[in-house]
């Protein structure tokens, strides 16, 4: 609808061009530093994209999802891309297999039990654990885990995916920890009395409603600690051994994806080679599965989004 | 006060309150509530109504620091619900309350009602099914839902939603019922439902509401009680207070002179 001239033209409502075109210069500034991110992450992935398909041109898709053997740099060169990925599995399941339990019981009493100062104390030291770099886990599990392990198995190879499965556990507990509890004091404080004023004690309180509640991001905080186990290098490269392995026993000795990489990118390969290129098609199978673990954490907290 | 034959179900004797930055909420009040009848507290905001409500389930325990001081006193077993060696648990599931904005649990329909019976260890589906169904039809939820008990509480309607939390109060035969502003989030025609479901309550337990709305109190209850500033200014039938109050404040405040 067409409004009458004198309604509309007011000196204060017409245009002001120099504002707008401050803001357009803002706005300008803020999207460029947004694309930084996401340039890169484009970047990345176009890389890998290009680089692996000079690998598939000498090795054959099914041969890398099939072939039992990963020795790219031998005489006898196999390509097969699953020793890595069970080495990369398997500790990154015993990663979780401590981590989930012990970071999750860890937001319950520190967001349902622990009191204020508790919580305010036991939390930062928590996240300091974040800060410590991971070349120091990975010396921890060569040189004490695998040794008070091999106590009890005297069979225990020195490389071991255990003791770095168990160490890289011990690393994430702070994100699950940290996000879970977050994740649950976010929980409306009505829900809980509502669960006490029905009788309920503390414990069924923090199980039965507030973990529910929170289970979204609960979930998202697990997604997180599975992508950073299973893209942990220096742990992995250090204390479970570099040879690829196709063994899902976690007393054997294997290497990650990413401890292959990070092996081959310290050596000196020829530019353009198949070993140089292996690096990337091995890059690839890593993105594409935290990627896939992303993905699947975003639909599961779709699926349980809670409102209150 | 009222002259009346009524049980006396609870009593509060000379009952203050103090929150744990020392203020003293509530300043020496002594109340009775009779049995199957509703009692109403009215009262400006702040004057402590809510706080006053929140000691009968020893809400104020969850959070450190607040301190009672007086008697609140069940019949006719005699038990003083605030005494330290009573456990508040066992004062939740004799009083049950129903909260100012609907706050179901992230369950299904059936799970909110089952709630309090799990919680008590009850896990017989027969006698958990007949529980559910039995508290839904008293808080005239069970037609509407009777097709999706299983559904996800947060998919009813907001009125839905407090009927299933009072069904969810209901469920465990409590003998108290706690109101705090049960209306305050829900549209007219929902408010008319709870109120005429409390009315309805009004014969199976005792009910101590507060409310915002006079009209609401006039509506509902049987008497009332006006607070304000953490005292019991006056306490009487409600067709007393609301056609001749004995106290000039309460005058005031139902006039709407102030509050």
């Amino acid at each position: 609808m067409q409004l009458p001239a004198q309604l509309t033209i007011s000196p204060r409502l017409a245009k002001n061009i120099r504002r707008n075109v401050k803001e357009r210069i803002i706005e300008l500034i803020l999207m460029m530093a947004a694309l930084v991110a996401v340039a890169t992450t484009f970047a990345i992935v176009g890389v890998l994209l290009y680089e692996s398909l000079s690998f598939f041109k000498t090795v054959s898709v099914i041969d890398f999802f099939t072939d039992t053997q990963w020795t790219p740099l031998f005489e006898d060169a196999h390509y097969g891309i699953m020793p890595l990925v069970s080495g990369t599995l398997t500790t990154s399941a015993i990663a979780l297999a401590v981590a989930v339990p012990i970071g999750t019981i860890s937001a319950i009493f520190l967001s349902e039990f622990a009191s204020h100062k508790t919580r305010e104390i036991v939390k930062p030291i928590l996240e300091l654990l974040v800060g410590v770099p991971t070349v120091v886990f990975g010396y921890f599990a060569l040189f004490f885990v695998t040794p008070l392990l091999q106590s009890i198995y005297p069979s225990l190879p020195s490389f071991n995916m255990l003791g770095a499965g168990i160490v890289m556990g011990v690393m994430i507990i702070p994100y699950i920890a940290s996000m879970s509890e977050d994740a649950m004091r976010a929980v409306p404080m009505s829900m809980r009395e509502g669960s006490y004023a029905m009788g309920a004690t503390r414990f069924q309180t923090a199980i039965k409603v507030v973990t529910p509640a929170a289970i979204s991001g609960i979930v998202a905080a697990y997604i997180l600690a599975v992508s950073r186990a299973v893209g942990e290098t220096m742990v992995v490269a250090i204390a479970a051994g570099q040879q690829p392995n196709l063994t899902f026993n976690p007393l054997d000795s294997a290497a990650t994806i990413t401890a292959y990489i990070v092996q081959v990118a310290m050596g000196d390969l020829p530019h353009g080679s198949i070993g140089y290129q292996s690096i990337f098609a091995a890059g690839l199978v890593l993105m594409a599965m935290t990627l896939s673990f992303n993905i699947f954490g975003h639909w599961v907290r779709k699926k349980y989004r809670e409102s209150y | 006060m009222a002259t009346v034959t009524t049980a006396i179900k609870a009593e509060a004797r000379d009952l203050n309150f103090f929150y744990s930055n020392g203020a003293r909420a509530l300043k020496g009040i002594s109340m009775p509530l009779y049995e199957n009848k509703i009692t109403a507290l009215i009262g400006p905001s702040g004057c402590g109504k809510s706080t006053f409500l929140r000691c009968f389930n020893r809400m104020h325990d969850l959070y450190p620091g607040n301190k009672y001081q007086g008697e609140i006193v069940m019949h006719p077993d005699n038990t003083n619900v605030l005494d330290s060696g009573v456990d508040p648990i066992e004062v939740r599931m004799r009083i049950s309350m129903v909260f100012q904005k609907p706050n179901p649990f992230p369950k299904s329909i059936y799970e909110n009602v089952a709630y309090g019976l799990r919680v008590r260890g009850e896990n017989n589906k027969r006698i958990m099914d007949d529980k559910v169904e039995e508290a839904l039809k008293g808080a005239a939820l069970w037609n509407e839902v009777k097709d999706r008990l299983h559904d996800l509480a947060f998919n009813l309607s907001g009125g839905q939603q407090q009927r299933l939390c009072i069904a969810r109060a209901l469920a465990t035969d409590p003998e108290i019922m706690l109101f705090d502003e049960p209306t305050s989030a829900l549209d007219p025609i929902a408010t008319a439902n709870i109120e005429e479901l409390m009315v309805e309550l009004r014969s199976k337990l005792t009910i101590l509401v507060v409310t915002h709305n006079m009209q609401q109190a006039a509506r509902v209850s049987d008497y009332t009680a006006y607070m304000y500033l953490g005292e019991l200014i006056e306490y009487d039938d409600t067709d007393k207070i609301f056609t001749n109050p004995g106290r000039k404040e309460t005058e005031d405040y139902i006039t709407g002179k102030f509050g």
